[in-house]
């Protein structure tokens, strides 16, 4: 499995992420090495196995409506980089 | 009066403590000041909580003196910064959270306090955790206390470099795909990974939330036994903790082992192409021969999955670290880019700049294999491939009661070695990540010394894995070897003074 | 402008229409977290560490939600499921703090079911409801200018909502908005949805497609997001009706995607922001376990469910005798029913009580555009002055005057009749006396009335209201002039 330069370039979209010219192509020659090493899966037949995402077949515990936390609004905000009149400021939302 | 406190185990400090033989203060100030005048040597430690933990081990005497004092009240120990401490920076040694005052106290941190615990500061790790070297760290590399151009492993390399040069007597780890047991090998430590669940993630910065474990890294496995008895627990908070009561793990440390049943899988011994080093295999196979003579049983198993580990770990872990690091965008806490020219700049440039390399791969790799067109081909055929291996595990201790196989394929690498190759890296947590993918506890002693590469003298971890809810049997395994060996106490030449 | 009736469904073209409701579930805590949920309160005063997602927080699932979705689907008849599952959604927005949604996908709690809507023409149709499932609101985002950025308030984020999926069932705008104003009775009898729609807590978004008519595949549709009133709903969907058939008829094609309504404009106008990177990467929530229901918890949540609309209805016309539409028109909202319930207790005169309330008040809230809850006469006030009519104190036409000042707060029905004098007239004597002199007054009408020009009755008897000014008890002034004219 190769990834080229574009899809690098497009799930770095996809994540929100930033990536320098120049790293680009490294990344595409690692993500495409990653992405060998984990085609090993292919040769395992899987036909019939449920999948497993999680170490236990437990159950969600359920929690009482009960509202235990209040306000700490000044202690949020005071490690948030922007905020005004209680509210976290981003630039200019277009819908 | 004897001063070498950091040549005592925490079970021996705690005696000392409730026997009035030395405060908390005293010997809190004592390791702040073996930090201080060491830890440049190392860089273990990203922050050091001088005037906390001052308090805190006053606090810790006045209990004490009240009498009554649980175990470890009094000890000063070191946190991973992977745990959000209040009013303490939390880093998880990343740009991202380099002005992060968390303002909550995660489970663990909280359930040391309220055992008594010190906290002398927040250890070094790989960048959220994601690395096997301690390379990954903003705040730079750690050096291994037993060759300062190697490796002490990673992610827990801070905790692991701390305890094994004594800067502190003990250290919590987090261990994803091995990154308490494999850092535990390389610093000659001993470490444990407990059963998924049996500590709570609450407070815990997520790496691969499926996978990710707390659990105690020390010198000896009766004081990972005492440590455990703190951490462990069911969390309200955490959905996936387990609510299941907690055994005294130290409670079983004397049993005899005679008659114990040791799984060795042929998958983790007869590595063919390269990789497992021949120095490292004849430690084990010593440490095995000591377990013989001590009543057990040998028997020859097969984990037929085990080749899929890796590769499934490089699926599963990097999916959900890359929704569990979404968080990060430069809203509400951490690293924010300069003058963002709209929401989108805001968030690509704060992530872009603030995230390692090795991270922005990893969430890369994640959001592809998620990705529309390749979900089932990666994601779900990984999650499949992890109901084998975990079946494997459940089929072998039908027949074993523990399994033991090496830590690592090889001994603490140089620093740099491996950057270049995240492949390389990524395979020597080769006998680690089977462990995560099951969800099973595991342990990592020291077993021996073997040359490295490079010809030092580097230690060997011997990897003790368990069936679910084990810990007490691996603790008391361990033990009895501790009894009878020395390798535990072993300090490196540099820092024994 | 397409001169077809897209409406009544006459015309080349069919539209088709799928609703997804978002309700707020009415609990007092979020959905994965103990902060409150209530409406209002200061920008971000209510969120925890959940909530603005710390890092290292967990979720845990409120059993209220969970009860709440389960009441959702035995109320329709739907399949609830033995173990549904929590996925991320994962999408970069400044109100969704950790950057993916907690929401269900593959597995959600309620399965299919459906909803009966009654036609204009008193037809019953019956709509599909696909699936029903759990997930937790957004914080907003707010536009107003904060030295050129945008403000993001997180007291809604993590607020439960049960999303209701419907097939695309139904033709016209008018099915669409039926259709929405059952499930927006049905949520609020069933307790689980406080249906306020001014505050968000009930909007849906409308999937809109048409085709022409006899065509088996569906048209491509577009999404119309977030639409908060049922007025707007009917109209988002009309126009949007509009836009796509003369963009077909145009030779132009439908696009999929998501569209924003603008109710100043009245025109709906693409989201292009949102198309983008619309990848979502669903997996499961490995910080959350499948969430099991048994057939046991199903049977008991089924059992304790209040009486729902049809049921009430039904009672109410065999218990307490009223018509079919009046008692349609009363449990179509249960805030109505409940108001009724009151006054109907108070007068014990069912029939008046619902007269009355959907009469007179309806007329009166309909015209102010004011919803039962926020009527200006509560359900006891209402029953005092129902029952100064009943007992004679008052006409109706002297009722209709006092509802008007009872509306218009100027006291209780019967500090307003103290204070105008309205009180009836009953004293023979003087009704009599009034009668007299109207008959003095108009003596040729008399005779002809006396003559059988039965009409005239009815003239006599207004003279005689008049004169008392409304007070006379009409009755008692028939029976009067009757006598005289012996």
């Amino acid at each position: 499995m190769s990834i080229d330069v574009d899809e690098v370039t497009k799930i770095a979209k996809l994540a929100c992420l930033s990536v320098n010219e120049d790293d680009v192509q490294s990344y595409a020659t690692n993500l495409s090495n990653i992405l060998d090493l984990v085609a090993q899966m292919d040769e395992v037949d899987t036909s019939g196995v449920t999948p497993m995402s999680h170490p236990f077949d437990a159950v969600q515990r359920l929690r009482e409506d009960v509202v235990t936390d209040f306000d700490r609004r000044e202690d949020f905000q005071a490690i948030a980089p922007k905020t005004e009149d209680g509210l976290y400021l981003v630039p200019k939302v277009i819908e | 009066m004897n001063s070498n406190y950091h040549t005592k185990t925490v079970t021996e400090l705690s005696a000392m403590l409730q026997a009035g033989e030395v405060s908390s203060v005293e010997l809190t100030r004592y390791f702040l000041d073996r930090i201080k005048s060491s830890d440049d040597k190392l860089n273990s430690f990203i922050t050091i909580c001088e005037q906390q933990a001052l308090a805190q081990a006053a606090e810790s005497d006045e209990k004490l003196k009240a009498g009554n004092a649980p175990a470890l009240t009094g000890v000063p120990i070191a946190h991973k910064d992977i745990f959000c401490t209040d009013g303490v920076k939390t880093s998880c040694a990343s740009k991202m959270l380099d002005n992060f005052i968390s303002p909550y106290d995660a489970t663990v941190v909280k359930n040391m306090r309220a055992a008594g615990v010190v906290m002398l500061g927040k250890t070094n790790m790989d960048e959220f955790a994601m690395g096997s070297s301690n390379e990954t760290s903003y705040y730079g590399a750690v050096k291994n206390p037993w060759n300062l151009a190697a490796v002490p492993g990673g992610s827990s390399g801070g905790s692991a470099a701390a305890v094994g040069a004594r800067l502190a007597p003990a250290a919590t780890g987090t261990d994803t795909g091995g990154s308490i047991r494999q850092p535990a090998a390389f610093c000659g430590i001993t470490g444990l990974k407990p059963t998924y669940g049996r500590v709570s993630r609450f407070g815990m910065i997520a790496f691969a939330s499926s996978l990710d474990q707390a659990g105690p890294m020390g010198q000896s496995a009766s004081d990972c036994a005492l440590l455990l008895n703190a951490m462990a627990g069911f969390d309200e908070k955490d959905s996936t903790s387990i609510e299941k009561a907690v055994p005294d793990y130290s409670a079983d440390l004397n049993k005899p082992l005679h008659g114990l049943r040791i799984g060795l899988p042929k998958e983790y011994f007869n590595i063919k192409d390269g990789g497992m080093d021949a120095a490292v295999e004849a430690a084990i196979n010593t440490a095995l021969d000591q377990y013989k003579a001590m009543g057990a049983e040998l028997i020859d198993i097969e984990l037929p999955n085990s080749a899929l580990s890796v590769p499934v770990y490089y699926v599963v872990a990097p999916a959900e670290c890359s929704a569990n690091l979404s968080r990060f965008d430069g809203v509400r806490y951490g690293y924010r880019c300069d003058n963002p020219k709209d929401l989108n700049d805001l968030y690509t440039r704060s992530r872009g700049e603030a995230f390692g390399m090795e991270v922005q791969r990893r969430i890369m790799v994640g959001t592809y294999a998620l990705s529309s067109g390749y979900y089932d081909a990666y994601y779900l055929k990984a999650q499949k491939c992890r109901h084998l291996i975990s079946d494997d595990f459940k089929k072998a201790f039908e027949k074993v009661d523990v399994i033991m196989a090496p830590t690592t394929p090889a001994t603490a690498f140089n620093i740099g070695e491996k950057t270049d190759d995240p492949i390389a890296m990524y395979l020597s947590d080769i006998f680690t990540i089977a462990v995560n993918l099951a969800g099973i506890p595991a342990m990592s002693i020291p077993v021996g010394f073997a040359k490295s590469s490079t010809g030092e003298t580097m230690p060997v971890g011997l990897q003790i894995m368990g069936n679910y809810f084990a810990e007490a049997k691996l603790l008391n395994v361990a033990h009895q070897y501790q009894q009878q060996t020395d390798w535990h106490k072993q300090m490196p030449e540099e820092f024994k003074a | 402008m397409s001169n077809l009736s897209v409406n009544t469904g006459s015309g080349s073209w069919e539209v088709v229409i799928g609703l997804e409701i978002h309700a707020q579930l009415a609990t007092k805590s979020k959905i994965f977290s103990a902060a409150s949920t209530a409406y209002g309160a200061e920008p971000n005063t209510q969120t925890s560490v959940v909530d603005i997602a710390l890092p290292g927080v967990l979720p845990v699932l409120n059993k209220e939600a969970v009860h709440m979705a389960v009441k959702f689907g035995m109320a329709i008849g739907a399949e609830v499921a033995d173990r549904s599952v929590f996925s991320r959604k994962n999408y970069f927005y400044p109100d969704l703090p950790k950057g993916y949604q907690i929401s269900q996908f593959d597995l959600p709690i309620v399965g299919t079911g459906s909803i009966d809507i009654e036609l204009e023409n008193g037809e019953i149709k019956t709509i599909g409801v696909t699936r029903a499932h759990l997930e937790e609101d957004a914080g907003k985002s707010l536009h107003e200018d904060y030295a050129g950025m945008t403000g993001i308030d997180l007291n809604r984020a993590g607020t439960p909502l049960l999303e209701i999926v419907s097939e695309p069932d139904m033709r016209s705008a008018k099915e669409a908005v039926a259709y929405m104003k059952k499930i927006h009775t049905l949520v609020q009898y069933i307790g689980i949805c406080d249906g306020n729609m001014q505050e968000g807590s009930f909007r849906c978004d409308a999937n809109v497609s048409v085709r022409p008519k006899g065509q088996q595949e569906y048209g491509t549709r577009a999404e119309l997001k977030n639409i908060n009133s049922f007025r707007f709903v009917e109209r988002a969907i009309n126009i949007e009706v509009e836009r796509q058939i003369d963009l077909i008829e145009d030779g132009g094609e439908v696009v999929q995607e998501t569209r924003l309504y603008d109710s100043v404009k009245n025109e709906t106008r693409s989201m292009r922001s949102k198309e983008e990177a619309n990848d979502y990467r669903y997996f499961p929530d490995p910080d959350l376990l499948p969430v099991m229901i048994t057939e046991q918890y199903r049977q008991q949540v089924k059992a304790e469910l209040p009486e729902l609309p049809e049921q009430k209805q039904q009672r109410y016309m065999d218990e307490l005798g009223l018509s079919a539409y009046d008692a349609g028109v009363i449990t179509a909202s249960l805030p109505l029913a409940d108001y009724f319930d009151v006054v109907s207790e108070k007068t014990a005169d069912a029939k008046l009580s619902a007269n009355w309330i959907t009469g007179e008040l309806s007329a009166r809230l309909n015209r102010e555009e004011v919803d039962i809850q926020h009527s200006p006469v509560n359900a006891e006030a209402f029953a005092q002055l129902l029952k100064c009519l009943k007992d004679n104190t008052i006409s109706g036409k002297i009722a209709k005057d006092v509802l008007d000042a009872m509306w218009n707060g100027e006291g209780s029905a019967d500090e307003i009749i103290e204070s105008k004098g309205l009180k009836q007239i009953t004293d023979t004597g003087a009704i009599e006396a009034f009668v007299d002199e109207v008959i003095a007054n108009n003596a040729s009408q008399f005779e002809e009335l006396k003559g059988g020009k039965d009409k005239m009755m009815g003239f006599f008897v207004g003279q005689v209201m008049k004169m008392s000014k409304g007070k006379a008890n009409p009755a008692q002034v028939n029976e009067l002039i009757r006598s005289k004219m012996k």
